[in-house]
C-alpha cells in the first residue's frame, strides 16, 4: 500500500516537474537561439534553423559577428549613451523624487492632498498619448549652456534626461513607504533640534534600502529599454542609444548573424545583472502590484 | 513633472485644434474640430447592382455582380455631399438576393483600421494574458524543490526589451527558414506548410500578439503571486479540512482573494495594450496593407514622421479618452465587488 503511495506520489511530482520546464523552455530556448545565432555565420544560421543545431554552439563558431557589428556600428558610442543616459536619470530621479515624497508624506502644507492626486492621476496618462506634443515643446525650450542662451533641445542627452527624472510612480512609492515609517523616529530627531534635511539624508534615507532598490530596478528597466522618445528626438548618431542603434543593421543586406551579435550585446548583460539580483528584480515588481 | 506631463498633455489638446506643423512657414491657425471630423467621419451607402436594358443584373467574367464605382458618388457628386471625399473601408452583401452592396466609408481608412486592430489586440490580449499569467502563478505556487529557478526563468524575457524581443521573434517567425515554421514542420511531420507569419494579413497581428504575450506574461505572472500570496494558508487548511475540491478551494477560497489583484492586472494590461507600438514598428511597419496599424503608430507616423502635430495630437487626445473612458468602465464595473 505504502509503497504504492509513493509511486503515485512520485509520478504526481515527476509530472509536475515536467510540466514546468516544458514551459520553462517555452521562454528559455528563444534566448539561447539568440546568443547561438550570433555565433554562428549568417549563412549557417539560417540553415540551422532547421533542426535543433539551431539551439547549439556547433559548426563554425566565432566571435566573427561581434567584431562586425562593432564595424559597421558604433556600438561602443551606443552603450556608453545608454548606460549615461539611464545612469543620470535613476540617479537624479531617485534623488529628486523622495525629497517630492519626503514632502508629500513628512511635511504639512497646505495643498498637499490635490498635489498627490494629481500626481496618481498622471499615473493614467500613458506616455505615447504626449510624446507628439512634448516632441514640439522640446524643440522650442530654452538652455543655457556653453555658447549662452540656445533654443531647441533635439539631439541631445537632455532631451532623453530631463524628461522621465519625476515621475509618478517613484513618487508614489516614496509616500508610501515614508508613510510607513514611524513617526516617533522623526520627531525625535526634530526634539534633538535636526532640520528637515537631517530628518531627510541622516534619519530616513539609510532606512530607505528597500524602496530605493524598486524604484531603482524599475527606472533602470524603462530607461535601458526606452525606444520610442528616443527614436524621435535623436536623429544624430552621438546621442543615440542602443535601441535605435538597431536601425544600423537594416540598411542594404539584413545580416541576421550580426543582429543576433548586437542583440545578445545589449541583452546579455542585463540578464546577468537580473540573475544576480533576480530576489530584488521580482520582489519590487511584486511591490507596485500590492499597491492596487 | 509639471512640465513634461500635465503641460503636454494640455498642449496635446490645444494642438489638436489646430494646424501646428513641426516646421512651417505660415503661422499656427485656429481650425476647431477638424482634424477630428478628418479622422472620425464615417458614411456608408448602398450601391445599386449595374442592370442592363431589361433589368438584369450585369456580371463580369468571374460571375461577380458589376457595381458602379464608388468615386462616382464620393468625388464632388452634389447628391452626396456627407461622403465627400471617403474611401471605401469594408462592404457586405445586401438587399433581396444579395444584390445590393452596403459600403462603409471612412475619410481616413487608415486610421480606421488602425483603431480595429488596436480594439483587437486589446481584446485578446488582456484576458489571454491575464489569464496565462495566473495559471503560470499557480503553477508557480507551488512548494516544490527548486521553483525559484523556474520562476527566474519565467520572468526573463520581462528584463528585455520589447524591441529586443521583436528583432529576434521576426527571425522566428520567418517565412522561409523561421525556427517556429521548422518546428511545426517537423511535429507535423511536413504536413504544414511554412507561413509567412508577418507577411500576410491574417497572420501578422496575431503573431505580434503571440510574441507580446511571451515577453510580458512573466511581468503580470509575478504581480498574480503577490496577490496569491497575500491570501491567508488558515484559509487552505479549513477547506482541506472541510474535504473542498481543487477545483472548490480555487473558486470559493483562491478566487475572491484575487479579486482586486485581477482589477489591477486587467487594468494594467490594457492601458499597456493601447500603447501598442514598439513592436509594430520593428516587425512590420504597419503593414500588410494596414493589417498591423495601431492608434500609435499612426500618432507617430503622423506627429513625427509627417511633421503633422495637430494631426498626431488629435489621434493622441482620441487615444487619452478611450484609455480613459474604459477605464472607468472597468472601475464602474468592479465598484461593488471590492
Amino acid at each position: 500500500m505504502s509503497v504504492l503511495q509513493s509511486d503515485n506520489y512520485r509520478l504526481r511530482l515527476f509530472v509536475r516537474y515536467l510540466v514546468l520546464t516544458l514551459i520553462a523552455a517555452i521562454f528559455i530556448f528563444p534566448l539561447i537561439f539568440m546568443v547561438m545565432s550570433s555565433l554562428k555565420p549568417s549563412q549557417q544560421l539560417l540553415v540551422d534553423s532547421g533542426s535543433l543545431r539551431a539551439f547549439l554552439p556547433v559548426g563554425d563558431i566565432s566571435l566573427n559577428n561581434y567584431t562586425l557589428a562593432f564595424q559597421r556600428a558604433p556600438v561602443g558610442l551606443f552603450v556608453m549613451n545608454s548606460l549615461f543616459v539611464t545612469g543620470v536619470t535613476v540617479l537624479s530621479s531617485l534623488f529628486l523624487c523622495s525629497l517630492a515624497g519626503f514632502s508629500i508624506a513628512i511635511l504639512d502644507w497646505k495643498g498637499k492632498a490635490v498635489v498627490l492626486s494629481a500626481i496618481l492621476a498622471t499615473l493614467t496618462v500613458p506616455f505615447e498619448t504626449i510624446a507628439v506634443p512634448l516632441l514640439l515643446m522640446s524643440s522650442k525650450l530654452p538652455w543655457v549652456g556653453m555658447e549662452g542662451l540656445e533654443f531647441g533641445w533635439l539631439n541631445s542627452y537632455r532631451v532623453q534626461i530631463v524628461p522621465f527624472i519625476a515621475d509618478g510612480l517613484t513618487i508614489f512609492l516614496f509616500v508610501q513607504y515614508f508613510r510607513d515609517l514611524p513617526r516617533d523616529l522623526i520627531e525625535a530627531a526634530r526634539v534633538e533640534g535636526a532640520s528637515w534635511w537631517t530628518v531627510y539624508h541622516k534619519v530616513l534615507m539609510p532606512l530607505s534600502g528597500p524602496v530605493i532598490a524598486t524604484a531603482a530596478i524599475l527606472k533602470f528597466l524603462a530607461m535601458y529599454n526606452q525606444y520610442l522618445w528616443p527614436l524621435m528626438v535623436v536623429q544624430e548618431e552621438g546621442y543615440r542609444p542602443v535601441l535605435v542603434g538597431l536601425q544600423y543593421f537594416f540598411q542594404l543586406n539584413t545580416a541576421w548573424g550580426e543582429i543576433m551579435a548586437y542583440l545578445s550585446l545589449i541583452t546579455v548583460p542585463v540578464l546577468a545583472f537580473y540573475l544576480v539580483l533576480q530576489k530584488a528584480f521580482i520582489a519590487s515588481i511584486a511591490s507596485t502590484g500590492v499597491k492596487g | 513633472m509639471l512640465v513634461f506631463i500635465i503641460l503636454p498633455f494640455f498642449f496635446a489638446i490645444w494642438f489638436s485644434l489646430t494646424n501646428q506643423r513641426l516646421i512651417s512657414p505660415n503661422p499656427t491657425k485656429f481650425i476647431g474640430l477638424s482634424n477630428y471630423t478628418q479622422l472620425l467621419s464615417v458614411g456608408t451607402i448602398v450601391l445599386e447592382p449595374e442592370r442592363d436594358a431589361s433589368g438584369a443584373v450585369l456580371r463580369d467574367k468571374d460571375g461577380e455582380i458589376e457595381y458602379p464605382r464608388l468615386r462616382t458618388f464620393t468625388r464632388n457628386n452634389p447628391d452626396h455631399p456627407k461622403i465627400d471625399g471617403m474611401r471605401e473601408w469594408f462592404s457586405w452583401q445586401t438587399g433581396p438576393n444579395d444584390e445590393f452592396k452596403r459600403v462603409i466609408l471612412a475619410k481616413d481608412v487608415v486610421f480606421m483600421r488602425a483603431l480595429k486592430n488596436t480594439f483587437v489586440f486589446v481584446i485578446v490580449v488582456a484576458p489571454l494574458q491575464a489569464g496565462l499569467a495566473l495559471m503560470l502563478a499557480l503553477l508557480i505556487n507551488q512548494r516544490l524543490r527548486g521553483i525559484n529557478v523556474y520562476r527566474a526563468i519565467y520572468f526573463m524575457p520581462v528584463v528585455i526589451s520589447i524591441v529586443v524581443v521583436a528583432f529576434l521573434w521576426r527571425l522566428i517567425y520567418d517565412g522561409n527558414n523561421g525556427l517556429l515554421n521548422n518546428l511545426l514542420g517537423a511535429i507535423s511531420f511536413g504536413a504544414i506548410e511554412p507561413i509567412d507569419w508577418l507577411g500576410q494579413t491574417s497572420t501578422a497581428l496575431g503573431a505580434i500578439i503571440g510574441m507580446s504575450i511571451w515577453q510580458a506574461v512573466g511581468f503580470h505572472m509575478v504581480i498574480w503571486l503577490s496577490g496569491l500570496q497575500t491570501i491567508s494558508p488558515t484559509l487552505y487548511e479549513a477547506a482541506e479540512l472541510e474535504g473542498s475540491s481543487k477545483l472548490q478551494t480555487f473558486r470559493y477560497v483562491t478566487w475572491p482573494g484575487l479579486r482586486n489583484t485581477a482589477v489591477l492586472i486587467l487594468i494594467v494590461i490594457t492601458m499597456q495594450a493601447f500603447g501598442l507600438f514598439a513592436q509594430v514598428d520593428v516587425m512590420t511597419n504597419g503593414g500588410p496593407l494596414d493589417s498591423t496599424q495601431t492608434i500609435v503608430f499612426q500618432a507617430i507616423e503622423r506627429g513625427y514622421g509627417k511633421q503633422d502635430i495637430s494631426g498626431g495630437s488629435a489621434i493622441s487626445v482620441i487615444l487619452f479618452v478611450i484609455v480613459l473612458s474604459i477605464s472607468l468602465i472597468q472601475r464602474y464595473l468592479t465598484r461593488e465587488r471590492i
